[in-house]
């Protein structure tokens, strides 16, 4: 085995001009098709930590996001009364009453504007999301125009850093401090007090209901008793499921681009790695055939030429992993088309990412290699000495 | 004509080889026009808006509406022709799979504003007479084999409740790009619903959509109608149809420029295949080119010899990828039409398909052309056996 390996590696190092063609093309491959998976598990990643699994968000009947969604105030304290609610260790109940709206903010880079989440808030809601944190200055004091600005938005957009002010609304709100969400969603929005917010927008209506569950078993109760009450008119869902329903729309245009554009791509590598095999057989069949006559089997000329295309195929896989791995320090910021606001996510790149594309990087080298291979072991000594 | 026999006998030298390359230009060149197609798609909406439109809409956000007092103030401003209005009802049809945009709008006005949705009198006639009644576009009505007098059904999201309709009209697009599934109906009869159910969302207009006389105005009319809302409760903000279109796309913009990175690694790709191939046939010919040489064939004869070579190679893939592209093309449409209500595939695409085919031919050829050029010809014809 360690012959044929030596065997394959020098046959390689040979013709170093068309290996590296041939493992450059893999590579850009394997970089696309991990690009893509980290690309959708980056999306995943700031939904799923969006949630939290105990907390429960209550928007209107049929409202897709808390945008469309509008709570009246009678509404809203019918759901406070609910048994379900957990109480905090402040004696507290742990529920918020929250206003959602887009407003139209110009980027700091290009002046184009993008629509941004801004949340209104009330004592609750921070302790209900532990993932946010504030890394600058401080919360909005109740009832004053001023607003907390998540990371993305602070460094992105014109007005939202620490200190500055942002004009909407007729009204100047000044930013008195920054917050850091982690991957979530909540690093793209700006957060103020809610009944200023109400009264800044002439919005009578709250946009959804959050609150944390007593036990997370009580949920499906919950949900069919308040779901059926006559004097509301909502529908209950728990926070991470509600994150996961907004971007479905967009998950699923990733994943399905991304598909498309393996599927191709792989198929355009598989063929020039059979190129390059196919050619290292034609120059070799002398050689194959004084290794027959010395004694080497059929199968030991198999493996020689499958071990040569999966060595060209791994070193392909491996470049297109490093390259796809300097991805992670971007941040890729767009529209996500159910919300029409804006949404923040990075590439990640997971070990599962990782084992997947090696294999698939192999996979296509075992493709791309079997037939030439097996075209290699077929010769007839005789033959193959004689046109060598 | 002896070069041009050398040149075709040499590229099918090798056919299997050949045939593997020249499907990998195929593959690469129906990825590259596909890419494009999407990239245009997505500006659809920009190239087919019209210049002698305005939208105005809420300052704040499109979420947030206007009064519908306003037509009156907007129409008597200088230089505007006619006023409509409408909302974005965000309305889903038995499942949120079955996406298409749907307007509530004031049908007469709106139809005069728009004439690249084509009505037959008849269907107008109806659609404006019942105050239920709805027109679709072709391409919804063929998608959910919709006809004339059916109920059509849709589960409000922003206006909550089931909401019936009757199809009283089908609209065709006049140019290619003009989007053939969206859904239209009565502004009124909207409005009528929600003034029982939710009193404080009625008589608001989303957006008014304003007809100038003169497109070279535009912007100086859009000025107009944002100074005369100014310092109101509800502030305006007006621009072309066009810009309008364009600021969704901004939002949108780093999907579209993943999309057109990846573009380019195709290029990449089929260069490092083709190159490849050229790279081994004139490795295997060294001796051959050196007995060219010695028969007194000059340098610049090899060279066109190599050139000619790739560059056949590249357009019969280039060409077969192209033709391929349009069935492609075809099923992709039909698969994400929710996405993309418009999906052809324009001359510019072509075009640039052609280009890069060509240039990817000459690029390959020039390193092993190089090899070729220096060889020396003792030590290559000692290959000759």
């Amino acid at each position: 085995m360690g012959i044929f390996f030596l065997y394959s590696l020098r046959n390689l190092f040979k013709r170093r001009l068309t290996t590296i063609l041939t493992a450059l093309g893999m590579a850009l491959v394997v970089f696309v098709f991990a690009s893509i998976l980290m690309l959708s598990e980056g999306l995943r990643q700031t939904l799923v930590d969006t949630g939290t699994y105990d907390n429960v968000v209550i928007v209107r009947k049929g409202a897709v996001s808390e945008v469309q969604s509008g709570i009246e105030r009678h509404q809203a304290s019918i759901i406070e009364t609910q048994p379900e609610v957990a109480i905090g260790s402040d004696g507290k109940q742990q529920y918020a009453k929250e206003l959602v709206v887009l407003i139209n903010l110009p980027k700091r880079d290009t002046d184009k504007p993008s629509n941004v989440v801004i949340r209104g808030i009330e004592e609750h809601s921070l302790p209900l999301r532990p993932q946010v944190k504030i890394v600058e200055g401080r919360m909005p004091k109740p009832g004053s125009s001023e607003i907390v600005a998540g990371v993305n938005i602070a460094q992105r957009f014109k007005g939202a850093g620490i200190g500055e002010n942002l004009n909407f609304a007729l009204r100047s709100w000044k930013v008195v401090g920054i917050f850091d969400a982690g991957k979530t969603g909540f690093s793209s929005e700006i957060w103020a007090d809610v009944e200023q917010l109400m009264s800044a927008f002439r919005r009578p209506v709250y946009s959804s209901v959050i609150f944390k569950l007593r036990d997370s078993s009580e949920f499906q109760r919950f949900k069919s008793r308040i779901e059926t009450d006559p004097r509301l008119t909502v529908e209950a869902k728990r926070e991470v499921r509600y994150y996961a329903d907004q971007s479905e729309t967009m998950a699923k245009f990733l994943r399905i681009l991304g598909m498309s554009l393996t599927v191709i791509f792989s198929l355009g590598a598989i063929i020039g790695a059979m190129i390059t095999m196919y050619a290292a057989v034609a120059n070799r069949i002398g050689e194959i055939g004084t290794l027959r006559s010395l004694g080497f089997q059929r199968r030991d000329i198999l493996l020689a030429f499958l071990l040569e295309s999966l060595l060209i195929s791994f070193i392909g896989g491996c470049t297109g992993l490093f390259l796809a791995s300097f991805l992670q320090f971007f941040t890729v910021s767009t529209m996500n088309f159910q919300t029409f606001s804006e949404l923040a996510f990075s590439f990640n790149l997971t070990f599962e990412i990782i084992y997947l594309s090696i294999f698939f990087s192999i996979l296509m080298g075992f493709l791309g290699g079997v037939l030439p291979a097996l075209r290699a072991s077929r010769m007839q000594i005789v033959d193959s000495l004689r046109a060598g | 004509m002896l070069l041009a026999k050398l040149i075709f006998k040499n590229a099918f030298r090798s056919k299997l080889r050949s045939t593997l390359t020249i499907l990998g230009i195929s593959l690469a060149i129906i990825a590259f026009g596909f890419l494009r197609t999407v990239v245009e798609a997505w500006y659809a909406g920009v190239e087919a808006s019209s210049a002698s439109r305005l939208v105005t809409r809420n300052s704040i956000s499109l979420i947030f509406p206007l009064p519908i007092s306003y037509k009156e103030k907007i129409r008597q401003i200088e230089g505007v022709s006619s006023v409509s209005y409408g909302n974005w009802f965000g309305g889903i049809y038995i499942d949120e799979k079955n996406f298409f945009a749907n307007f509530a709008i004031e049908p007469k006005s709106y139809l005069d504003l728009y004439p690249e949705y084509i009505v037959s009198d008849e269907h107008k006639r109806a659609f404006l007479k019942d105050r239920k009644g709805a027109v679709a576009g072709q391409n919804i009505v063929e998608r959910f084999g919709w006809k004339i007098g059916d109920n059509i059904t849709l589960r409000g999201t922003i206006y909550p409740g089931n909401w019936e309709f009757v199809l009283t009209g089908i609209y065709k697009g006049r140019d290619k790009t003009t989007d053939e599934s969206q859904f239209f109906f009565h502004w009124d009869y909207l409005n009528e619903i929600v003034k029982k159910t939710v009193p404080n969302r009625a008589d608001q207009a989303g957006f008014y959509l304003v007809g100038v006389k003169d497109p070279n105005l535009a912007v100086v009319i859009s000025e107009r109608i944002d100074r005369t809302f100014k310092n109101s409760l509800a502030e305006t903000l007006t621009e072309t149809e066009r810009s309008f279109q364009l600021s969704f796309i901004y939002m949108t913009e780093a999907i579209l420029m993943v999309i057109q990175i990846v573009s380019l690694i195709v290029i990449i790709i089929i260069l490092a295949v083709v190159a490849n191939t050229m790279a081994m046939s004139v490795r295997e010919r060294l001796a051959e080119f050196a007995v060219f040489k010695t028969l007194g064939f000059s340098g610049g004869y090899i060279l066109l010899m190599i050139f000619g070579e790739s560059l056949i190679i590249t357009s019969i893939g280039g060409i077969i990828g192209i033709i391929c592209t349009f069935p492609a093309a075809d099923a992709f449409a039909s698969a994400m039409s929710n996405y993309f209500p418009v999906f052809i595939i324009t001359k510019e695409t072509i075009y640039l398909n052609i280009a890069v085919s060509f240039l990817i031919g000459i690029i390959s050829a020039v390193f092993p052309a190089v090899r070729a050029l220096r060889l020396q010809i003792a030590e290559n014809l000692m290959k000759v056996r």
